[in-house]
């Protein structure tokens, strides 16, 4: 049975079986491959996209769940990496390995999102649900506080 | 797309050694490309035939001005990509925009690190280390080829002759020919010209070097478009997973594998000699029968680790390193210890113990192999640390040529060292379940297989004694360390090549800078069975834990300061000196902070000096211990990328938090009790301190900036507790248990 969705703007479509998590569907059926498996149980981050304008571990997120909503990833973020988080990311140069990095862009995209000027103590609570384990937690603050200030 | 990167598609087969030995480069329509050999004395270049085929070149230079860098060194985080290709560029004087990097094809004597023997293998923090003076210098022949053709075609004396990047200018008539320009009619000596390390460019007039171009990854990195080993897809490719076995020689007794072979879209389980592997349409479906897997497979109790109990051990190692009885093997020695200790005034000596560590490297281990259905040859997509290894493991295995292996080395999510060992378990994997299906296999490592399958920073316990003579003075220093063996099973090739001597166990045990005319380093190996591995700074980090903090624990017991007790040890050292004197005044070191203490210390790592001071306070209710500023300095010689540098040393601090507070690895009878990250605790943004990381910049050669500041945690903090608590921490991580335990 197919299940209809929208990614990125476009609708998509799955005949993956229920209980799969959306990562999968995203990174080796759409080919969407920018959002990161991790650790498969919500602990790590890397997986983050936005499910209806707020973000959500895609690896928690089964196909059956996802049935008429609207998932954006790190690709439909911006169509040319002009969101003033990506801009905010490369001025910092805060990549390292950049394994973890789509996943957080996206969970900082929530956060400005529903709070477009927080504080150095929102954005480290916040931004915690993430690993990053080459520790580019410093300057990962620097560009969410850079983005808020140029956004 | 980034315009900087191509993945390079040379394959090996085309390759010729015997070609490297003709002393000629090629020139025709697709302009001049230089090779040469890192590992020859003259490193000259080298040559090909006009057809190009046969040659796999260093540098190349194309009518249009586009100059082609190949890239030895694998990306992991630490841009390398960047960092080699830019020291070529300064001395052939590129543009920047106009220079390709591309990934070189795994030919060892043509790309191979002469910091590992001519492997090419990316490790160690040695990289800019290793490359730096040899991609120099050929750069510097490359421009001077250049300007001599420039010089025959204006009919001018050479010496008249400058450049400007990526083009020769000749002043005094005003001409300029651009490289492009020149490649297209070049004529290249046989002889390749000679260049003396006073030829090259003064770092003053460096354009490229220390100056912070953007890395040439990072765009792709925001974007979702930076393609890792796990990312890739081929035609016709199945998905794997290999439920591996428990301890290291075990293999598969029964398995029932009916519950696996039901989940949907399973295509075959597959008997492997060191685990079961699934094969499937889909990797969910792959992973689904892995998980059905776990309670229908028994394994044979084959295999040393069996019994062993990591708990017990620790305990057990440090009594081996304190009984002076138990036998032992020097490392190292200086003046005479021994007698030393017979005629001090007094003694201190103490113990100390660090747990098992694991990488944690974001992108769990994967790779994608495609095995020739003749089996005769095998195209490889991986991340990996060593392209020799890659591509030498997978070869043994199929009983083919090295040549016949194709890799393609992609991105890696972390490597801390976990991706480049000899046998390359992550890659073996997919190669063995595509030749028994002869089609192309992507195996990925779930977190708990990665977690399981860890391959640790080793278990270790350890014994030092301090001589102090009647003047008070420190006169000799002695450290016995029990560990398990590391490179005898990450790598015997190169174990062998050092003469039997573990490096990765023992590095850090020097007490390299500091005055202490005898010194004496035992090692006490131990077979547990236990998989171990080189992880982000080695040895480094169990062994400069106990140095570093029992060089304190010295200068506390004789009533001194521990910054005045180290600066007096140094004076003797300018470079270590200045480090440590310099962070001192970062931190305000003689400022007491209510609730609050800082701890010191310093290491020469390999060559890179650093020294990094923890300001801690501590909940002694849950014994949680909140690291809440760190200030460190480096001097790692001319920093190539200076920002780099200090985003490396963020990194390594980060990453030795998370070694200091919460992560350890248990073993119970042989097997890994951790499983993924919510009983394997990494750092998170909310545990990390502010750091305030200061680059001093010194005009020596390049050493190691990847990892150096990793080590300087756990003395540090341990060292600040026992400045704020009078109690000291011996046991690595400080867990709050531990911590609670200690404080009493």
């Amino acid at each position: 049975m197919a299940t209809n969705f929208t990614v990125n703007g476009k609708p998509a479509s799955t005949e993956a079986p229920p209980a799969t998590p959306l990562l999968w569907v995203l990174r080796e059926d759409l080919k969407l491959t920018g959002t990161k498996y991790g650790c498969g149980t919500g602990l790590c981050g890397a997986c983050m996209v936005h499910i209806d304008g707020k973000r959500a571990f895609s690896c928690q997120m089964h196909v059956a769940d996802i049935a008429g909503k609207t998932v954006t990833t790190i690709e439909g973020l911006s169509p040319d990496s002009s969101h003033p988080l990506q801009k905010a990311w490369l001025a910092e140069r805060v990549p390292q390995c950049g394994y973890c990095q789509s996943g957080q862009i996206m969970s900082a995209a929530d956060l400005l999102k529903q709070n477009p000027k927080p504080t150095r103590d929102q954005i480290i609570e916040h931004m915690s649900t993430n690993i990053c384990r080459c520790g580019t937690y410093q300057r990962i603050v620097r560009a969410v506080e850079r983005a808020a200030k140029e956004a | 797309m980034n315009q900087h990167i191509k993945t390079s598609d040379i394959k090996t087969s085309d390759i010729k050694t015997s070609d490297m030995n003709r002393r000629q480069v090629m020139i025709g329509a697709a302009g001049l490309s230089f090779t040469f050999a890192l590992g020859h004395a003259d490193a000259a270049v080298l040559a090909g035939e006009t057809t190009g085929k046969t040659l796999s070149p260093w540098i190349s230079i194309t009518p249009d001005g586009t100059v082609t860098i190949m890239s030895a060194a694998t990306e992991m985080g630490q841009g390398s990509w960047t960092s080699l290709p830019l020291i070529v560029a300064e001395e052939l004087d590129a543009d920047w925009d106009k220079v390709r990097i591309v990934t070189a094809p795994p030919l060892d004597h043509i790309y191979g690190n002469p910091g590992f023997g001519g492997m090419m293998y990316t490790a160690g923090s040695n990289a800019v280390r290793s490359y730096y003076m040899p991609l120099r210098i050929a750069g510097a022949q490359v421009r001077r080829v250049l300007l001599d053709n420039a010089a025959r075609k204006w009919g001018v004396p050479v010496e008249e002759l400058t450049t400007k990047p990526n083009a020769v200018v000749h002043a005094k008539s005003g001409r300029k020919l651009g490289y492009g320009e020149i490649a297209a009619f070049a004529e290249v000596p046989a002889k390749a010209p000679e260049i003396k390390p006073e030829q090259l460019k003064k770092p003053a007039d460096f354009r490229l070097i220390g100056k912070d171009v953007m890395r040439v990854e990072l765009p792709l990195k925001v974007n979702g478009s930076a393609t890792y080993g796990i990312d890739v897809q081929v035609p016709g490719m199945m998905y794997g997973t290999v439920l591996r076995a428990p301890v290291e020689g075990s293999v598969p007794d029964k398995i029932d594998d009916a519950k696996a072979k039901a989940v949907p879209g399973v295509t075959a389980v597959i008997r492997l000699p060191h685990g079961v592997g699934v094969v499937a349409q889909t990797a969910w479906a792959a992973f689904a029968a892995r998980q059905a897997l776990i309670d229908t497979v028994t394994w044979s109790r084959t295999g040393l680790a069996w019994g062993f109990d990591s708990d017990k051990a620790v305990d057990t190692f440090a009594a081996d390193a304190h009984n002076l009885a138990r036998p032992s093997r020097d490392w190292s020695s200086q003046g005479n210890a021994r007698a030393a200790f017979q005629n001090a005034a007094s003694v201190i000596d103490a113990e100390y113990r660090c747990d098992y560590a694991y990488h944690a490297q974001m992108e769990p281990l994967n790779a994608v192999a495609s095995v020739a259905p003749d089996g005769g040859s095998v195209e490889i997509w991986a991340g990996t640390q060593s392209q020799t290894t890659a591509t030498e493991a997978p070869a043994k295995l199929l009983g083919i040529s090295r040549d016949k292996v194709k890799l393609h080395d992609l991105l890696m999510g972390g490597g801390f060292g976990r991706r480049g060992n000899r046998d390359v378990d992550f890659i073996i994997d997919a190669v063995m379940l595509s030749k028994e299906i002869k089609r192309p296999v992507k195996v990925m490592w779930t977190r708990e297989d990665d977690v399981h399958n860890g391959r640790f920073r080793p278990l270790s316990g350890h014994y030092l004694r301090a001589a102090i003579d009647n003047a008070g003075k420190l006169t000799a220093w002695h450290h016995r360390l029990a560990g398990d063996r590391v490179g005898q099973f990450t790598d015997p090739v190169r174990f062998q090549a050092a003469s039997g001597r573990d490096g990765m166990l023992m590095a850090g045990t020097d007490i390299q800078g500091y005055d202490v005319p005898n010194q004496l380093v035992e090692q006490l190996y131990r077979e547990t069975g236990v998989r171990t591995n080189p992880l982000r700074g080695i040895g480094v980090t169990a062994n400069k834990f106990a140095t570093e903090a029992f060089m304190d624990e010295v200068a506390r017991k004789r009533g001194v300061d521990p910054l005045a007790f180290r600066l007096a040890l140094l004076k003797g050292t300018p470079r270590a000196h200045k480090a440590v004197e310099r962070v001192a005044q970062m931190a305000d070191w003689g400022r007491k902070r209510e609730g609050r203490a800082l701890g010191l210390a310093y290491i020469d790592y390999s060559g890179s000096q650093v020294a990094g001071i923890a300001e801690v306070s501590l909940n002694r209710a849950t014994g949680q211990i909140k690291v809440h500023n760190f200030w460190c300095t480096i001097d790692c010689g001319v920093a190539i990328q200076p920002d780099n540098v200090v985003a490396q040393t963020e990194g390594s601090i980060v990453y030795g938090l998370g070694m200091t507070l919460t992560e350890t690895i248990t073993i119970r009878d042989g097997v890994v009790a951790e499983s993924n990250f919510y009983d394997y605790r990494l750092p998170r943004m909310n545990e990390v301190p502010e750091m305030h990381i200061e680059l001093i910049h010194t005009p020596n050669s390049p050493t190691g900036a990847g990892q150096m500041a990793t080590p300087l945690v756990a003395p540090a903090v341990s060292n600040a507790i026992a400045e704020l608590t009078g109690v000291r921490l011996r046991h690595s991580p400080f867990t709050p248990e531990r911590v609670k335990k200690a404080i009493g």
